[in-house]
């Protein structure tokens, strides 16, 4: 296993909670990232449709809430590779987001780890994003690890 | 085809949303404030965010309505002559109705081209006249211009 | 809307319905565009070879949102997703179908809900699962 990479300067930003960031949930974002993936579902594209199911109007898709900012929250880590992957996700969810809604997001590192990989040394980042609403109510949290590492050289 | 000029679109309306005006303004790297920041625009002549002059265009289908049948498959945009009488705010609903006004047809680089010259009419919820774009597309036959190549 | 699914109705090693999606570079953009995540790799082939992969490669985001449709479509207007979990363990690229998969791995009723738990998976147009996951949801009762 090569050095560690993972400083102490890392490791501190581990539990510091980033500025928030707010956005306003808006009709047109939801549509739009419903046609980019391929989604039908009236519930996130048809007013009308969704105006009558239980919701009594649209909602967004699961995964919609990470698209929403512009400028994302983000840490004050300084990784030391230059290619950064995602991971993977583990998103938690307690409310529908909805159209008009003012959404707050946080994020907060949560662990470093490093593994050996294909890629070489790769540096594991995992954190934890929440959103809130402006009742004040968590509507959801993800969890994301990024992988990160610097390309091998050509032979 | 000529019976299809002067036939007007199913007229559609819009929701002018700040955000979608924000990444538009993003997407053609213009910075200004007047486009995204709502204290700023306020101070402007404007009083508040406007949509920076094509922002309309987002409200314009892709492929291009009205249709006629058209033999030609391979398009390219010819150009735009916008006119503006109103600026295009957050909020606003815009209503949007295209004619189609002309046809003609000219040889050229790309071989035998036929151009369609639309008229875009914009009209906010005040039924305000707020821009027209008058575009033309230029059609034509991919085939013909790769022969073209390689003769 | 689909025909709404019952907690009644499914059992442990109950299988969702597939869900083929046919990713394209034209979509990768429109991803690009409606998520704000412009990292090269998902559009510009020369960027995403100097990183060291074989061409332009899916958001894993977009996988993401792929799994969270295989969902919603399943539990319908009346079930809820509670829980979602993606790994991206392979990468996939634009031009061939993939294939969202999923099957209920346990089920119990807690405070009155039915809560189903599932594994769910992205394969590529070989059988390969790049994306391994997981979901929990809320299905409604007929007995309600």
């Amino acid at each position: 296993m090569a050095e560690s990479v993972i400083t102490q300067e890392m490791r501190d930003v581990i539990g510091v909670e980033s500025e928030p960031v707010t956005q306003e949930i808006e009709k047109g974002a939801i549509i739009r990232f419903a046609q980019a993936i391929g989604d039908s579902n009236p519930l996130f594209t048809d007013e009308a449709a969704a105006r009558k199911s239980r919701y009594g109007g649209l909602i967004a898709p699961p995964t919609f809430l990470r698209s929403v900012l512009a400028n994302p929250p983000s840490t004050d880590l300084k990784i030391p590779y230059s290619v950064g992957l995602d991971g993977g996700s583990e998103w938690e969810y307690f409310e529908p987001v909805r159209p008009g809604d003012r959404i707050t997001h946080t994020v907060q590192l949560v662990e470093l780890f490093e593994r050996e990989g294909r890629m070489g040394s790769m540096l594991f980042v995992v954190r934890e994003g929440r959103y809130v609403n402006q009742f004040g109510t968590l509507v959801a949290t993800e969890r994301t690890t990024g992988i990160h590492y610097d390309p091998p050289q050509e032979a | 085809m000529r019976a299809a000029i002067g036939r007007d679109s199913e007229p559609k309306t819009y929701l002018v949303e700040a955000g979608a005006i924000r990444r538009f303004a993003d997407a053609i790297g213009d910075p200004s404030l007047l486009y995204r920041d709502e204290r700023a625009a306020r101070k402007s002549s404007y009083g508040g965010i406007v949509a920076p002059p094509t922002f309309l265009r987002l409200f314009r289908p892709s492929p291009a309505i009205p249709e006629f049948p058209n033999p030609l498959s391979s398009v390219l945009d010819g150009g735009s002559r916008w006119e503006y009488f109103e600026p295009v705010r957050p909020g606003d609903r815009i209503t949007v109705t295209i004619r189609l006004v002309d046809l003609y047809e000219r040889a050229g680089s790309l071989g035998n081209m036929l151009f369609a010259v639309r008229e875009n009419r914009f009209v906010n919820q005040s039924n305000a006249l707020v821009a027209v774009d008058r575009d033309t597309e230029i059609y034509y036959d991919a085939a013909t211009k790769e022969v073209e190549h390689d003769g | 809307m689909s025909v709404q699914v019952y907690f009644e109705d499914v059992q442990e090693g109950t299988e969702l319905p597939v869900l083929r999606k046919d990713p394209t570079t034209q979509q990768l953009v429109m991803y690009a565009g409606a998520s704000g995540d412009f990292y090269q790799i998902h559009y510009d082939q020369d960027f995403a070879r100097a990183n060291g992969l074989p061409t332009v490669i899916i958001h894993g985001a977009l996988k993401n949102a792929f799994l969270g449709q295989l969902v919603t479509d399943w539990v319908g207007e009346h079930g809820t997703v509670k829980k979602l979990t993606v790994q991206y363990r392979g990468m996939d690229e634009p031009g061939t179908p993939v294939y969202c998969k999923g099957v209920v791995t346990k089920t119990s009723l807690e405070d009155g809900a039915g809560l189903v738990e599932c594994d769910i998976w992205l394969e590529d147009h070989q059988g390969k699962k790049t994306t391994p996951g997981s979901a929990v949801v809320a299905l409604p009762l007929r007995a309600g």
